[in-house]
């Protein structure tokens, strides 16, 4: 990245688009996200990609792991800038999705327009972040990891249980599709959910980074650093934090009013714990408090798991490579979650693609142990 | 973080007393608890075996609480990874029997049960080492690759790796012995005797017999022994202790030893009351037994004992009432409502947040 920045610096048009971007973040957000939205699908032509499956499947996998990205966009407000474990953030995307379940389904006799749909999802969702933050978020940081555990293994059994209103294992089928003006959303027809996944996932995007410039945004990493020091500078923690949960849910909302739109069925096992788990390790991996860096991370994961390891299953298998051939990578796959949560902790706690803040304040340990360790050395001397 | 040195205080005679009326309540408690069950189910056996049931399946419940709130009690951190640990060392309690050449031999593993006497012992006992040994120092093991070098950093980064770490031990489990439930022979064999109208199983007695000896023997130690001393002065302050001349990275070390073998000892549990073992079995147990330290007051040894028998006997209600299903979801309501009303547990302190 820097010595990238280093090779580009000097040349004048370069710098004149570098600063025009960083006075207009937004529009740079959007830019950004117009070319890779027009990249993605040149790449997915191109040997060896275009080799893996056909467009349209390539198309219709982007906006799966669009869904994610936001998923990781939302759960980087949470755990990334406020400095809050949420393991059962795929509660909310449930949430979301049954919402718009209930909204827009012949099961529920609803028909609302998908649009008021997103904003009611999200609102759901964040109700209920509130519901659950409200008495938890008062107490220290890692009880809210275990409650947020146990709501998110809660919520799929109360929809599993409760088969009056939900239909149970089955789930509810047969969502309506989005309806936009001049715009027709079929199953055979992977484009139209590509070009509004990349709709959603950008102005998501762009009011995260409005958000998070400002002053909530501050205040945030304020209590993410020192909860205490934040306090006593006349922060009130508890609603600040509750903000972050409940917009962290919101988002979690889209995705899955999104999802759920573009699957039309809704059922309780697809909102399990290893989906919270999938979508912390694209949050640690792609480096916490760094919008691009989660995004990205949330993406090139999402790919990995669905596309890189089946072929590394076929590659292996054709070519009749010992031992590798015999591996079933797609089974490894929360196996290398775990190791990766593990060994990212350790080795590089501010990810793939650090936020430079949260380097040094996750580096800050570093220094702080080798001092003991000198303080140790001289005990032993 | 005093709780801990407070609840196993060297015996005097005030803690004598204590101890007398520690035993008295838990009588009440369990009498009252078999009346609500005789009044509901309006038939005295089936609520003896009901509350049989709920003492059993506490035991097991209080054995993991122990380890998540010992480990909580001296470094603050909720280890995620305990109840896969308690699930790992329900696999070595089944590997120790099924693999065992001797009980082949003698072609016991057909029916599993094995009726002589010393034999049973002798079983038992070579279960109950190798899966709290094994247990014990992978949850040493843990703490020493994982947990030790993020001591100083942010606290959400060690609970991040707790979480990788539970899902490298469900994972690792899953793919050496696949997906389903793996029965596990019940060497214990499964004789009643009439008592209240019901028949008690032995392995029953058994089981709250031998978790309570446990929980005997850790009293003692902590309470007793120069390392349960080094232990109660890191939970109250690390630096102090240093000071004082405690190894710290011993006593935390021995922490996890022992919170690991009480899991194994429950694992052994698992496997020869249910006599089934399953990979993702730790994530249930896990949460119910955080939630009954939590319930208890976490750092509280004697509140995670009385938290899992008071979880088991709300799980094992609900079952009687016929809301098997919904039993989990009880537990998360019992969670948030500690949580709510008396954060610091039944038998905790209020704690401050750390500066």
């Amino acid at each position: 990245m820097t010595a990238l920045r280093g090779r580009l610096a000097g040349n004048p048009t370069i710098d004149q688009v570098r600063s025009f971007a960083s006075a207009h973040r937004s529009l740079a957000i959007v830019a950004a996200m117009v070319v890779a939205g027009l990249i993605l699908p040149i790449l997915a032509q191109v040997p060896p990609f275009s080799g893996f499956q056909s467009l349209d499947v390539w198309i219709g996998g982007f906006s799966n792991a669009g869904v994610f990205v936001l998923l990781a966009l939302g759960l980087n407000i949470v755990v990334g800038l406020a400095g809050l474990l949420d393991l059962g953030y795929a509660a909310f995307f449930a949430i979301g999705a049954y919402a718009y379940a209930y909204g827009s389904s012949p099961f529920s006799g609803q028909h609302f327009p998908f649009i008021l749909m997103l904003m009611v999802g999200a609102l759901v969702a964040a109700t209920f972040g509130v519901l659950l933050g409200a008495p938890t978020l008062r107490l220290r940081g890692d009880y809210l990891a275990i409650v947020t555990l146990g709501f998110g293994e809660i919520v799929p059994i109360v929809f599993l249980n409760s088969d009056k209103y939900t239909q149970g294992t089955n789930g509810i089928g047969g969502l309506y599709k989005p309806e936009i003006p001049g715009v027709e959303f079929t199953l055979l027809n992977p484009w139209p959910f590509y070009v509004l996944m990349l709709v959603i996932v950008t102005i998501v995007m762009v009011l995260i980074y409005r958000v998070q410039e400002s002053r909530i945004g501050r205040a945030w990493m304020a209590i993410r650093e020192d909860e205490l020091a934040a306090a006593s500078n006349g922060l009130n923690t508890v609603t600040t934090k509750l903000l972050a949960f409940a917009l962290g849910a919101s988002t979690a909302g889209f995705a899955g009013v999104f999802n759920a739109a573009k699957l039309t069925l809704v059922s309780p096992d697809q909102f399990g714990s290893t989906v919270s788990f999938a979508i912390l390790a694209m949050v640690v991996l792609g480096g916490m408090g760094n919008i691009w860096g989660v995004a990205l991370g949330a993406f090139v994961i999402y790919t990995i798991q669905i596309v890189i390891l089946k072929q590394l299953n076929a590659f292996f298998g054709d070519n009749h490579i010992p031992i590798l051939q015999d591996i079933n990578f797609v089974q490894y796959q929360f196996l290398l979650y775990g190791l990766a949560l593990v060994l990212m902790m350790l080795f590089r706690p501010e990810g793939l693609f650090p936020s430079q803040r949260r380097k040094r304040e996750l580096r800050a340990h570093d220094a702080a142990a080798t001092e003991s360790e000198a303080v140790a050395a001289m005990d032993q001397a | 973080m005093t709780s801990v040195a407070r609840s196993a205080s060297p015996a005097s005679a005030p803690s004598l007393i204590r101890r007398f009326r520690l035993i008295g309540f838990s009588l009440i408690g369990i009498a009252v608890y078999f009346l609500i069950l005789r009044l509901m189910l309006g038939n005295t056996g089936t609520a003896t075996q009901q509350v049989a049931n709920a003492l059993t399946l506490g035991a097991i419940y209080a054995l993991v609480a122990l380890g998540y709130t010992m480990v909580y009690g001296i470094i603050e951190l909720i280890n995620f990874a305990h109840g896969d640990v308690f699930m790992v060392g329900s696999f070595v309690a089944l590997w120790t029997v099924t693999s065992d050449p001797w009980f082949q031999a003698i072609g016991l593993h057909q029916t599993g049960t094995v009726t002589a006497l010393p034999l049973l012992a002798l079983y038992l006992l070579v279960m109950f080492a190798v899966s709290m040994t094994v247990v014990g120092l992978l949850n040493v093991t843990i703490e020493r690759l994982a947990y030790r070098p993020l001591r100083h950093a942010p606290r959400v980064a060690p609970l991040i790796t707790a979480i990788g770490v539970s899902l490298i031990l469900q994972n690792v489990i899953q793919i050496i012995v696949g997906t389903g439930d793996r029965p596990s022979p019940k060497i214990i064999p499964q004789d009643a005797f009439p008592f209240l109208g019901a028949e008690i199983r032995f392995v029953n007695v058994f089981i709250v017999v031998t978790a309570l000896i446990l929980m005997y023997i850790l009293t003692l130690f902590v309470g007793r022994t120069r390392l349960g001393r080094a232990m109660r002065a890191t939970a109250q302050d690390q630096q102090a202790a240093q000071l004082m001349g405690v190894d710290l990275n011993q006593t935390i070390a021995i922490t996890f030893l022992i919170g690991g073998a009480l899991a194994g000892a429950a694992g052994v549990f698992q496997s020869q009351y249910f006599g089934f073992v399953r990979f993702d079995l730790g994530f249930n147990a896990g949460l119910k037994a955080f939630t009954a330290a939590v319930l208890g007051g976490i750092g509280n040894l004697t509140g995670a004992v009385l938290g899992g028998f008071l979880i088991a006997f709300v799980e094992v209600f609900a079952a009687a009432n016929g809301q098997q299903r919904w039993s989990q979801a009880i537990v998360f309501v019992v969670l948030i409502t500690v949580l709510v009303f008396r954060p610091a547990g039944l038998l905790g302190q209020q704690i401050g947040e750390r500066a």
